[in-house]
């Protein structure tokens, strides 16, 4: 039994301001992200208090879950997505906040531009409200999605109230294997321990197999630590991380970056550090995984076959019928070879640099098959920008990809990139929830971006290693 | 500043939505988020189920109408942090939510909102869910200080993280004031931490 401390524990403790009066803890805000959708009520509810934001150099602001990806030239298309715009525009300009538009070169996904722009460094606490929040882990920070009246409890007062969380460490062995990503490491995950194994959890993600990912694999695997349930997740900050920030706008420079990296590896989590459970995965098990349902746990490897009812445990089968009933798919059947109508790269799961070149190798080898509508949506605009300078949006186009400007895009709908009716849809995003798409009776498989690509070239589910 | 209010019991009648793991995208379809108040969101609850289920919808049917009190089952509330979510239970007359689970963000946002939501073994939930579905015209009490919810199927103990339960009865579930009272304790943390006092540049 260890009696060291984690880095959550450390983290937690330094930004701690005091214990309330019910128990939970006033935890000091490092970096506050917002977005357009959760933050105009926060705002608002600010104005009616008379309050001011204490700390308007702490809170960053971008535009991405209404942005349309045809072309964001103002006033946008959408007269509701300007208002929305217009009104985050305003707000930021009356409260003295950092906000990167459209215009600024910076506008993209709020979890790919805070790291991208040096933003999140390790050991801060940071706070959005998002769910995807816990992406930002990635670093070693710990990392929050929240309500809109907790985004107008930090633009008054710069903390949360929290209750603290159990730590799990979740431990990946030995390596993943060629093909295999990081989104087939976070689906393998949630499919052993459950959408709901998590609640009341933290996850410390390590192990080879985790030390091994890049930056931005650690971004995939720590943002859908949400959908298994866990507020926040985390990976510790070692080289690769110190080598990521070094030169990034908001990163410390020179000698300061040097005091800060001496700082970002004390807060390591110690050898003997406590954690309330320990889970282990063997990192070559891991297959590429595609989800049949409708949540992210309801995932199996590409070779696998749909589960049978008698398969699962009895509490688990009304809830196989309800997903198979709106997937339209059957039980014993394989997933490898299910037909697919549209393709959606994109989302601040696999939105990256790093996401894209991969998608684009897989495309090189081919064109997308009839029928199939496929969509490119890079996570910000400088990653549109580097993808650019590498030719990578050429290869899409010529494959037959829609190669589109920055958002969330068809992650979740709310512009108007949407299924229709009852589509199914390969996709890099992290959400398979019935209607997420924004058609009620669309359909979404969850699997890699390389797999996404694979099955657009293919018209249906196969393994992305035939083609790499 | 808002009026401090207790809330250490809600009463009235329940409606029973079973199944678990339902999601916020299924609560408010993320097309209604397109809004800057949470104004008229009550209406569109649970629209796409509604809509799919053709009337036979828990919250369509005659008799939960009028119901304070959601049963929901395991992990309800999962996905998306929208506060949206609990704003348009709410807005269609959600006092209070009692599951299996909760996904922590849907209820945290709850608690910020003055709702509480409070769990119960899976046998008591099953019975009171059976209870309520046999005579939906029944008061159901829950009752935060004695932490016990009464129904025709009896008293039960409930469970609530004591923090929650704590704001929700001294009626300091709307943070922000209470954050405030901390005072330069505030600047005093953020002087503490490196990367405010010694990175910058």
């Amino acid at each position: 039994m260890g009696t060291g401390k984690s880095l959550f524990d450390k983290v937690w403790d330094a930004h701690s301001v005091r214990e309330l009066p019910n128990g939970q803890t006033q935890l000091f805000v490092g970096l506050h992200l917002i977005h357009e959708v959760t933050s105009p009520q926060a705002f608002a509810a600010l104005r009616e208090m008379a309050l001011p934001v204490r700390f308007p150099e702490r809170t960053f602001a971008t535009v991405d879950h209404i942005i349309p990806t045809d072309s964001q030239r103002r006033p946008l298309s959408d007269a509701l997505a300007e208002a929305m715009l217009a009104l985050l525009e305003r707000n930021c300009r009356e409260h003295n906040i950092r906000f990167f538009g459209p215009e600024s070169g910076h506008q993209g996904i709020v979890h790919v531009i805070g790291p991208e722009l040096g933003l999140t460094q390790p050991g801060m606490i940071i706070a959005c409200g998002d769910s995807h929040t816990s992406t930002h882990g990635a670093f070693g920070a710990i990392a929050f999605g929240i309500g809109t009246s907790q985004v107008r409890d930090i633009l008054a007062s710069q903390c949360l109230a929290l209750s603290r969380p159990q730590v799990r460490r979740i431990e990946v062995s030995g390596k993943l294997g060629a093909g295999i990503y990081a989104k087939d490491l976070i689906l393998a995950i949630i499919r052993q321990l459950g959408v709901k194994g998590g609640l009341g959890y933290a996850y410390e993600y390590a192990g080879p197999a985790v030390n091994a990912l890049s930056m931005e694999e650690r971004l995939t695997l720590c943002n859908m630590s949400i959908e298994g349930g866990a507020r926040a997740g985390y990976v510790n900050p070692d080289e690769a991380t110190f080598e990521y920030l070094r030169g990034r706008e908001f990163a410390p420079r020179g000698e300061a970056f040097e005091r800060a990296v001496a700082w970002w590896r004390s807060l390591h989590s110690d050898v003997d550090a406590a954690y309330a459970d320990r889970v282990e995965l063997e990192g070559r098990s891991v297959p590429p995984s595609v989800t049949w349902g409708i949540n992210p746990g309801q995932n199996i490897g590409i070779g696998e076959q749909i589960p049978r009812p008698e398969e699962v445990p009895e509490s688990e089968r009304p809830a196989l019928a309800e997903a198979l009933t709106h997937m339209g798919l059957r039980a014993g059947e394989p997933i490898a070879g299910t037909p697919i109508d549209v393709a959606f790269i994109g989302s601040c799961t696999n939105g990256r640099i790093s996401d894209l070149r991969e998608a684009a190798r897989v495309a090189r080898a081919g064109v997308v098959a009839p029928g199939v509508r496929a969509l490119v949506v890079p996570g910000s605009q400088a990653v549109a920008e580097q993808a650019e300078a590498e030719g990578l949006d050429a290869i899409f186009r010529s494959a037959g990809f829609e190669w589109r400007e920055p958002g969330c895009s068809m992650c979740l709908a709310m512009n108007p990139d949407k299924l229709r009716g009852r589509e199914i849809c390969a996709s890099s995003s992290n959400r398979n929830f019935k209607g997420r798409q924004g058609s009620p009776t669309g359909r979404t498989l969850l699997m890699s971006p390389a797999m996404v690509a694979a099955a657009a070239l293919r018209g249906k589910v196969v393994d992305v290693r035939e083609i790499l | 500043m808002q009026v401090k209010q207790r809330i250490e019991r809600v009463s009235g009648r329940a409606c029973v939505l079973r199944g678990d793991d339902i999601d916020t995208d299924r609560i408010i379809p993320a097309r209604y988020l397109r809004c800057v108040t949470f104004d008229g969101l009550g209406e569109h609850a649970f629209e796409d189920d509604r809509q799919q289920a053709k009337g036979d919808h828990p919250l369509d049917d005659p008799r939960f109408r009028g119901a304070s009190i959601l049963i929901v089952g395991r992990n309800f509330g999962c996905g998306s942090s929208r506060e949206h979510a609990p704003q348009a239970l709410m807005r269609t007359g959600f006092r209070a939510f009692v599951g299996a689970s909760f996904a922590e963000i849907f209820s945290g946002n709850c608690t910020a909102l003055g709702l509480p939501c409070v769990t119960l073994t899976p046998e008591a939930l099953n019975s009171l869910q059976d209870s309520i579905e046999l005579d939906p015209a029944q008061e159901i009490k829950i009752d935060l200080a004695k932490k016990l919810i009464t129904s025709h199927a009896g008293s039960v103990p409930l469970s609530i993280p004591e923090g929650t339960r704590h704001s929700l009865s001294e009626g300091t579930w709307n943070a922000t004031a209470v954050l405030l009272e901390a005072g330069a304790a505030i600047e005093r943390t953020a002087a503490t931490l490196p990367y405010i006092s010694r990175f910058t540049r």
